[in-house]
C-alpha cells in the first residue's frame, strides 16, 4: 500500500469554537494507482492531502505514506513524496529554472543532475525554451505544469496534486491530463483531489467522494455510477399542460424512479434507458401529445454525488 | 552537515532574488545616507554637547547610531518578503522537502545579515568625507553589532510574518514598534543630554545600550564597561530572536 491512513481527524480552532474540518477518514491507496479524491469546496480535500503531506499534523489517527509512519517520520514521508499546491510554487520574480534546480538541491540532488533531470522534464511537460523565463512571464497552464516539475523533481513514487486544473482553459486542461497519464506510465502513484467529475472520470482508476470530513462513497468511477439507479431521461414536451399526461404515462413503466414535471420538462431515471424509448415514444404518440426533444444521459458523477449526499455538486460549485 | 548545506542553497537563491531586484536594497540604504547628509551637519555645532569624553567629532556620535539604525529597520521590515514569497507557495513547497526548518530561516537571514552588513559599509564610507574618524578595530567589531542586530530583527519579522500571514497586519505592528524604540534608544541623540526621567525610561531599550556600546567601540574604547554590556546585549537579543523565529518556522501552522 502507498497511503494507509486510519481516523484522520483534523479540527481548526476559530474564533466560533472548533471546526471538524476532516472527521474520521480512512483510506488506502495501492502502488500505481491514480486516486481522485472528489468533493465540494470545504469538504476536506485538501486538509487530508496536507495532512497526508506532512504539511499539518493530524489532530488524531494514524497514517503510513509511501512506506514511512507520518508521525515518527515525516522527513522520510517528504523524501518520498512530491505535492504540488493548488497556490502555486515559485516566486514571480525568479527564473523558472532556478526555482527548479534550488528545490531539488533542498532533495539532496547535486546541481547539475538537478538542472539536467529539470530541462529533461520541462521538454517532457511542453515547457520547451521557458528555462530561462522569469516565472511570472509564464501562461497559467505553463505555471501549472512549472509546479508539476517542481514535485516531480526528486522523482517521487507518490505524488499529490492539489486541484490540478483549477483556471484553466479547456485545452490547457485537456493538456494535463495527458501529462497526468504519462506519469503514472512511468510508475508513480497518483493522488489528486478534484471538484470537477468530468477530471475525476476521464483521470482517475479509482474515487474517494469525500463530504463534510467524512468519506461518503468510494469505487471506480464506473463502480460508483452503478449504485445510481438507471439512466436520466429528459423529455421536452411541445405544451407543457401535456405534462401531467406523460408523467403518468413515465410512471407505468417498470423501474421509473424520480418522476418530475417541471413546466414543459419530464425527467427521470430508468435502468436501460434507451431500450424503453421506444416504446414510450409510441404510447406517447398514440395520446396525440406532441415532443419537442428527447435526451438519454448515463449517470455522470453528479448523480453519483447527489444520490450520495442529496446534493448537486454544481449546486455547491455555484454558492461556493 | 545537512543544515549548513540547506541553508547555504537557501541563502544562494535569496542572494540571487536580492540581486536581481536591488531597489529595495538601495531603497534602504537611501533612508540613513539621507539622514547622513541632511541631518548630520546640524549636529555639527554641538558636538561639545553630545559627546563624551575626549571626543571632539560628531560623525563618531552620530554614526554609530545610524548603522544600528540601519540594522534594525533594515531587517525589520524583511517579513513584508516572506509574506509574498508565502502568497506564491514557496514557504509551502519548502516545507514539503526534507530540508530542516532551521535552515529555511536561517538562510534567508543570512542574505539579509550579508545586505545589512554592505550597506554599512557604504554608510562608512560615505561618511568619511564628512569628517568621520575612527580607529578601525571598533568599526570591525560595529559591523559584527550590525550583522548579529539584523539577524535579531530578521527572524521576529519573519516570524510575525509567519503567524500574520498579512502586509496589512504587520505593517501597523512593525511601526508601532519601530518608532518608540528609535526615539528611546538614543539613536539621533544620545539619551545622556535628556531629562533624567527619560534617560531612566531608555535604560530599559536594550538597543541604547547597544548604541552606547558601539559608541564607545567607535571612540577606540573596545573593552570598556559600555561595549561590553553593548556586546552582551545584542548577543542576548540574537539569542531570543533566532530561537523565536527557528520555533515559528518549526511549528505547523507556519
Amino acid at each position: 500500500m502507498m497511503i494507509e491512513a486510519r481516523g484522520l481527524v483534523r479540527t481548526f480552532k476559530t474564533r466560533r469554537g472548533p471546526v471538524e474540518a476532516v472527521q474520521g477518514v480512512d483510506l488506502a491507496v495501492a502502488d500505481g494507482e491514480i486516486v481522485g479524491f472528489l468533493g465540494p469546496n470545504g469538504a476536506g480535500k485538501t486538509t487530508t492531502m496536507r495532512m497526508l503531506a506532512t504539511l499539518i499534523q493530524p489532530t488524531s489517527g494514524t497514517a503510513t505514506v509511501a512506506g514511512c509512519d507520518l508521525a515518527k517520520d515525516p522527513v522520510g514521508v517528504r523524501r518520498r513524496i512530491g505535492y504540488v499546491p493548488q497556490s502555486g510554487s515559485t516566486l514571480p520574480e525568479a527564473i523558472a529554472g532556478d526555482e527548479v534546480v534550488d528545490h531539488a538541491r533542498l532533495y539532496g540532488v547535486p546541481k547539475a543532475e538537478a538542472a539536467a533531470r529539470g530541462q529533461r522534464l520541462f521538454e517532457e511537460l511542453d515547457l520547451p525554451g521557458l528555462w530561462r523565463r522569469q516565472c511570472k512571464t509564464l501562461s497559467g497552464g505553463q505555471r501549472r505544469r512549472l509546479d508539476i516539475v517542481m514535485g516531480l523533481i526528486h522523482e517521487p513514487k507518490l505524488i499529490f496534486l492539489d486541484e490540478p486544473t483549477t483556471g484553466l482553459d479547456p485545452q490547457a486542461r485537456a493538456n494535463l491530463w495527458e501529462h497526468i497519464r504519462g506519469l503514472r506510465a512511468r510508475g508513480a502513484t497518483i493522488f489528486i483531489t478534484t471538484h470537477y467529475l468530468d477530471e475525476a472520470d476521464a483521470l482517475c482508476d479509482r474515487i474517494l467522494v469525500i463530504d463534510q470530513g467524512k468519506i461518503v462513497g468510494s469505487g471506480t468511477p464506473e463502480e460508483l455510477k452503478q449504485q445510481v439507479s438507471g439512466d436520466g431521461v429528459r423529455l421536452d414536451l411541445a405544451d407543457a399542460a401535456n405534462a401531467p399526461a406523460v408523467s403518468k404515462i413515465v410512471a407505468e413503466l417498470d423501474g421509473a424512479v424520480a418522476i418530475e414535471a417541471d413546466g414543459a420538462t419530464v425527467n427521470f431515471r430508468i435502468p436501460r434507458g434507451g431500450s424503453v424509448l421506444p416504446g414510450l415514444l409510441r404510447s406517447i404518440d398514440a395520446q396525440g401529445i406532441e415532443l419537442e426533444g428527447v435526451e438519454v444521459h448515463r449517470p455522470t458523477l453528479d448523480d453519483v454525488f447527489l444520490t450520495m449526499t442529496g446534493r448537486s455538486l454544481r449546486d455547491e460549485e455555484a454558492t461556493a | 552537515m545537512t543544515v549548513l548545506r540547506e541553508t547555504w542553497i537557501v541563502f544562494n537563491r535569496a542572494m540571487r532574488l536580492s540581486l536581481r531586484n536591488p531597489m529595495w536594497s538601495i531603497l534602504m540604504l537611501s533612508q540613513p545616507l539621507m539622514y547622513l547628509f541632511l541631518f548630520g551637519p546640524l549636529l555639527k555645532p554641538i558636538t561639545a554637547q553630545i559627546s563624551e569624553g575626549a571626543t571632539t567629532n560628531a560623525y563618531q556620535v552620530f554614526i554609530p547610531g545610524l548603522i544600528v539604525q540601519l540594522g534594525m529597520f533594515g531587517a525589520m521590515f524583511v517579513g513584508f518578503g516572506l509574506i509574498a514569497e508565502y502568497r506564491a507557495g514557496v514557504i509551502e513547497a519548502d516545507r514539503v522537502t526534507p530540508a530542516s526548518r532551521m535552515a529555511l530561516m536561517a538562510g534567508r537571514v543570512l542574505r539579509d545579515v550579508v545586505v545589512l552588513v554592505a550597506q554599512s559599509a557604504l554608510l562608512l564610507v560615505a561618511a568619511i568625507p564628512l569628517g568621520l574618524r575612527a580607529p578601525w578595530k571598533g568599526v570591525l567589531l560595529s559591523l559584527v553589532i550590525v550583522a548579529l542586530l539584523g539577524a535579531t530583527f530578521a527572524s521576529l519579522s519573519y516570524s510575525v510574518a509567519l503567524i500574520t500571514k498579512s502586509e496589512d497586519a504587520l505593517a501597523p505592528l512593525l511601526n508601532g514598534i519601530a518608532m518608540p524604540l528609535l526615539l528611546l534608544s538614543g539613536i539621533l541623540l544620545p539619551m545622556q543630554i535628556g531629562p533624567t526621567w527619560l534617560q531612566r525610561l531608555s535604560d530599559i531599550s536594550p538597543l541604547k545600550h547597544v548604541v552606547n556600546g558601539v559608541r564607545a567601540m567607535f571612540r577606540g574604547e573596545v573593552a570598556s564597561s559600555p561595549a561590553l554590556w553593548g556586546l552582551f546585549w545584542v548577543v542576548l537579543l540574537t539569542v531570543v530572536g533566532l530561537t523565536v523565529g527557528a520555533r515559528t518556522f518549526k511549528k505547523e501552522s507556519a
